[in-house]
């Protein structure tokens, strides 16, 4: 085994470990923006995309690459703006109305 | 500065990214700062992005040139994709989520699949062996996420029948299609180099992903989501290792540890093992209709009837399930509390774990609607304080609330429950007697204590707000 197969073997059951320890202290409250939130972490496939897309140089290679890398964005942007979405929701009581009643009173004062 | 310290900064920067990955699933431990953790984890993104894009820039190529078709692939590509992403996340109701993410889930077990799809097809000779493990495994897996994962999508969004699907002798041709992956794929490690092979494989596990999710009822997606979501970390992080690339590994290890958890936490809620759920063929699916009364003598009870309770009762439980998010009636039922707890009615919800199609899926739609998080309730939590509620509410929800549960012999038997049989009253708002996932009858709406308002969610919840101001 090549050294450098060695330390990407040992850096991949490391994140995995890290990953069993980070996750397992989520509550249920919270795991479909936490599978969404993931789910747009492996939209990091844009990396890898993009890598074969510069190397391209066949038609076939092209295609592919194309494909891979609207692929990895769509599933990068969309992933994080729908995440952002639900979580956003996640308040404890509306408080938007009274600061607005606040700042009109401080104006009419 | 050479390409050398260029290097070396990407590198970092793709550590920085990694990073901000586990610090923003570390922050999605809390309600209060989740959302930032979203964020933080979109930035280290970004970095990681550019980073990339900034190597790409700097490298020297063979001839000194720039390779422009590759530039003009990736922007189309980001446009393209980037686009289609955005307005997709933007427009979505919130109802719909689970098949969306069920689709984002397929375009990166996709892009994974088709990175080792590429490079194979650009070898001259038999790679190192352990690469090649590799480079097979990502299209094995990346294909088998990208087809199931775009089956599931259809089933929720009702594309395709969310009943399963037994496909005459279906598990042969299950069986069939992994051992014909498996043989092409010990093939190709013994270190022969055969593009037709490798076809052979990529259509087997297209394929293997289709017969895989068919069978499964639609009630069971979330499960199935989440593993497919894990198995594309997997694809992802074997991607990082056919391009040598760090951040892919980790940031792909990270979400299949995650899947896993997730799908493990998710078949535990069920009672039941994730093989037993990917078996398949479980309950009859949604729809299965039966006539009012089959099985014992139900009451039916009117929206009046219902306010007067709901209105001089000092502890209520909201109990919702699929058909609140079905009827979207979220804001429906925000407003009915809203209108009881200014009356002194003390209102809370149930949630049960596997409530809706995804975990956490009663969660977000409940705080769509701007009901404060605190009142949302987990099952253990609330189990005991059923024994205290004078009216316990169940908007849409069936099986979650079977007492048949507590008994063996059943096919829910085991499954944890929420207790709603222990409340003083019961109102369950449902369109008919239908079933739900597991097809059997629901034993608390025979229960004496229980009142069944035949309406839509939405519709029913809006009639007993009416009623409840008329008092």
């Amino acid at each position: 085994m090549s050294p450098e197969l060695l330390s990407a073997l040992t850096v991949f059951v490391l994140a995995i470990l890290v990953g069993f320890a980070v996750i397992s202290k989520v509550p249920a409250t919270l795991h479909t923006p936490l599978m969404s939130g993931a789910n747009s972490i492996h939209g990091i496939v844009l990396v890898g995309s993009m890598f074969i897309a510069i190397e391209a140089t066949d038609l076939a290679s092209q295609l592919l690459s194309l494909v891979a890398v609207a692929f990895a964005t769509m599933n990068v942007v969309g992933g994080y703006v729908v995440t952002d979405r639900m979580l956003q929701m996640f308040k404890k009581k509306p408080v938007a109305p009274k600061t607005v009643d606040l700042t009109a009173e401080q104006a009419e004062g | 500065m050479d390409f050398n310290t260029v290097s070396d900064i990407v590198r970092l920067a793709w550590l920085a990214g990694a990073s901000c990955f586990v610090i923003g699933l570390m922050r999605m431990n809390s309600p209060a700062t989740a959302r930032n953790g979203n964020l933080l984890s979109a930035g280290g993104m970004a970095v990681a992005i550019a980073a990339t894009a900034i190597l790409l820039f700097a490298r020297p190529t063979a001839d000194g040139s720039v390779n422009g078709t590759g530039w003009v692939i990736i922007v189309i590509g980001v446009l393209v994709g980037g686009g289609a992403g955005l307005y997709s996340a933007r427009t979505v109701k919130m109802t719909a989520m689970p098949q969306l993410v069920s689709l984002f889930n397929a375009v990166g077990g996709g892009a994974a699949a088709l990175i080792a799809i590429d490079d194979y097809l650009g070898l001259k000779a038999a790679p190192d062996p352990q690469i090649n493990v590799a480079t097979v495994l990502d299209i094995v897996i990346g294909s088998i996420t990208f087809s199931g994962s775009l089956i599931a999508s259809g089933k929720l969004q009702g594309l395709i029948a969310g009943k399963p699907i037994m496909i005459p002798a279906g598990r042969i041709v299950t069986v069939a299609l992994a051992v014909v992956t498996v043989v092409g794929a010990i093939f190709l490690w013994a270190g022969n180099l055969s593009v037709p092979v490798m076809l052979i494989i990529l259509a087997a596990a297209l394929i293997f992903g289709v017969t895989m999710v068919l069978p499964i009822g639609g009630a069971d997606m979330p499960v199935v989501i989440s593993l497919l979501n894990s198995f594309t970390g997997t694809a992802v992080a074997m991607a990082g290792f056919v391009l040598g690339n760090d951040v892919l590994i980790i940031a792909g290890a990270l979400v299949g540890a995650s899947g896993a958890i997730l799908t493990k936490l998710m078949a535990d809620a069920m009672n039941r093992s994730v093989l037993n759920i990917m078996i398949g063929g479980f309950g009859g699916g949604e729809g299965t209709q039966t006539a009012v009364g089959a099985g014992g003598s139900v009451r039916a009870i009117g929206a009046d009837d219902v306010a007067i309770q709901l209105a001089y009762a000092q502890n209520v439980i909201v109990v919702p399930g699929y058909g609140l998010a079905v009827a979207q009636a979220q804001h429906a039922v925000r407003e009915l509390a809203e209108l009881l707890e200014d009356r002194g009615v003390d209102v809370k919800y149930a949630i049960h774990p596997v409530a809706g199609r995804m975990p956490g899926h009663m969660n977000v739609l409940l705080a769509e609607a701007n009901v404060p998080y605190p009142q949302l309730r987990e099952m253990d939590d609330i189990n005991p304080e059923f024994d205290r509620c004078d009216v316990a509410l169940v908007v849409g929800a069936n099986d979650v609330t079977n007492p048949a549960a507590r008994r063996p012999g059943s096919p829910v038997s085991g499954m944890p429950i929420l207790d709603v049989d222990h409340a003083k009253s019961i109102v369950v708002i449902k369109r008919s007697m239908g079933r739900g996932y597991a097809g059997i009858d629901n034993e608390l709406y025979t229960n004496p204590k229980t009142g069944m308002l035949f309406a839509d969610a939405k519709d029913g919840l809006a009639a007993l707000t009416a009623a409840v101001k008329a008092l």
